[in-house]
């Protein structure tokens, strides 16, 4: 009766796993299809006319798609670097040591990722005004570190946590200066954590809409504010191939990871 | 090592906390108290607060957010562990599913918010299809689920991003319980149901409640997916927190004010509901 009963939950679980890959893929199905569709009018389930305008007219100037992508480019940079030089020291003090008040510092970084940013950007856009950093790419790079440098923290305080500080004293026995150390024996042990790091930073940052929106004021053009824009506009095609090209370091970011960790899987340990 | 050191390597990302975060978070709380205005003198005040109260659209708002969260929220939990269940014994292909299964976790809402507007729309892939089974003669005909009273289009968009997260969650917990518990119950001659009802679901509750909570205080304080699937006349409070903060009358400003502490706060409420769950359930 047991194996029966299994049998039955094979086939039951089989059903399942197709309906969650189905799930999952099909809302990128009309987005792949649209970014091809010149002439797809209701209620034709397939375009009658088929066209790469979409994706040419993305390198058209007019559509400001160089542009927006020039300066989401650079923004994520700079703020992925930005969080690094921020988050190796603060992971390396929450990761190795132990000091008054490590409890309250852990939540006070944790704060950001939970509470909704929008009070903090609207709250800090007049501060920025009076500064002249409202409306400027810098002014954007530095709101982006507020939901960006925790995921920094927490991934390298996990990284330093794993660490043996007994291998740098070594170093120093042996006669290496400051600098060698870092080189030779933190930089190659916490390298893997970096570069997941800057992944999620990145993306984090690249992500970003609201903030962009209120603290660039429509000035700093990156591609989730041109996407928004172009997809209230109505034309589905342009919307779609723009999404898809969004998604494309997301995409990246998720092989890159998977491969990058454990040669499999982070989290599903398969 | 001297012993100011953790200190000094955390002063950086204190900065950011305190000065961009905390600054930006107090900045808030001050011009909702009528602090620093635009225009017109600096007095503190609770007016704001007072308006807020008094507005019907506010409540209206609130309402909508919360029964766009609870929705969002229990029907992903429950797809999410029917997702983690089904994964979670490897069969022929599991790399793939698993892989699958991650895909929508780092893409952007806002892309799978344009997604449901081409899927669901009344001139969406769905209603084309239903057009094509017979079920509908022209676009109106199909059911509003984008730009709707509900918030549908917005509750579908949340449940197809989040049941990927939470289900992940759930399937690295089923992992690290492993599965003896359900075993031995299935050895003392507990059946299917009974082994997920008196064994798995009470050791995933720790998972089940705190998930639960983070999706939830996500929707509430989200605001690019209900910001293009929402109605105009009746969004959630996060966008009806910017309308108000980009309206031409500058008065408004304090209020918009007023009403993105209010979502803070109530978030800051989750996490400490969050906190306690997991400090409880430990």
């Amino acid at each position: 009766m047991s194996n029966e009963q299994e049998t039955r939950g094979g086939v039951l679980n089989r059903v399942v796993r197709w309906l969650i890959v189905a799930a999952v893929l099909v809302p990128f199905v009309p987005l792949v299809i649209w970014s091809f569709g010149f002439r797809w009018y209701f209620p034709d389930l397939w375009p009658t006319v088929w066209s790469g305008r979409a994706w040419l007219s993305l390198a058209a100037a007019q559509t400001r798609v160089g542009l927006a992508l020039w300066n989401s480019l650079w923004v994520a940079t700079a703020v992925t670097l930005l969080s690094l030089l921020i988050g190796i020291p603060a992971g390396r003090a929450l990761g190795l040591h132990r000091f008054r008040g490590k409890a309250v510092v852990e939540i006070l970084i944790l704060a950001p990722t939970i509470v909704p940013t929008l009070a903090v950007a609207m709250g800090i856009h007049i501060a920025f005004i009076r500064l002249g950093l409202a409306d400027t790419p810098l002014g954007v790079v530095l709101v982006h570190l507020v939901p960006v440098t925790p995921y920094m923290i927490l991934i390298m305080s996990s990284v330093f946590g794993n660490y043996d500080v007994a291998y740098e004293f070594q170093a120093q026995t042996l006669g290496a200066r400051p600098w060698q150390v870092w080189r030779y024996i933190t930089l190659p042990a916490i390298f893997p954590g970096m570069v997941v790091g800057s992944l999620f930073a990145f993306l984090i940052s690249w992500s970003q809409y609201l903030l962009t929106l209120l603290i660039g004021g429509g000035r700093v053009l990156t591609l989730p504010v041109l996407l928004f824009s172009i997809a209230t506009s109505g034309d589905n095609a342009l919307t779609a191939a723009l999404a898809l090209v969004f998604i494309a370091p997301a995409i990246l970011f998720l092989l890159l990871t998977s491969r990058y960790l454990t040669g499999r899987n982070l989290v599903l340990n398969t | 090592m001297s012993r100011p050191r953790p200190y000094l390597l955390l002063a950086p990302a204190l900065a950011v906390v305190i000065v961009l975060f905390g600054g930006g978070l107090l900045l808030a709380v001050g011009q909702s108290l009528g602090l620093w205005p635009i225009i017109g003198p600096s007095q503190l005040s609770t007016a704001a607060y007072r308006t807020m109260l008094a507005d019907a659209a506010v409540w209206r708002s609130l309402a909508l957010t919360v029964w766009v969260g609870v929705m969002s929220t229990a029907v992903s939990t429950t797809l999410a562990l029917i997702c983690a269940l089904a994964l979670r014994r490897p069969l022929r292909g599991q790399r793939w599913v698993n892989f699958l299964f991650q895909l929508n976790i780092p893409i952007p809402h806002l892309v799978g918010a344009i997604a449901m507007l081409l899927l669901f729309s009344q001139s969406g892939l769905l209603a084309r299809l239903a057009y094509a089974g017979g079920l509908i003669h022209e676009p109106s005909e199909f059911p509003a689920l984008v730009y709707d009273r509900y918030g549908i289009g917005i509750m579908l968009e949340y449940v197809w991003k989040t049941t990927c997260f939470t289900g992940v969650i759930l399937l690295a917990n089923l992992q690290a319980l492993g599965a003896d518990y359900e075993a031995a119950a299935q050895t003392l001659g507990a059946g299917r149901w009974q082994r997920l009802r008196y064994v798995t679901l009470p050791l995933l509750r720790p998972a089940l409640l705190s998930s639960s909570i983070l999706v939830f205080a996500f929707t509430f304080g989200a605001f690019e997916v209900p910001f293009l699937l929402g109605q105009r006349a009746n969004s959630v409070l996060p966008v009806l927190a910017y309308r108000r903060y980009v309206d031409d009358d500058l008065n408004t400003r304090p209020e918009a004010m007023a009403l993105s502490v209010l979502i803070s706060v109530v978030s800051l409420a989750l996490i400490w509901g969050y906190r306690r769950t997991i400090n409880n359930e430990q």
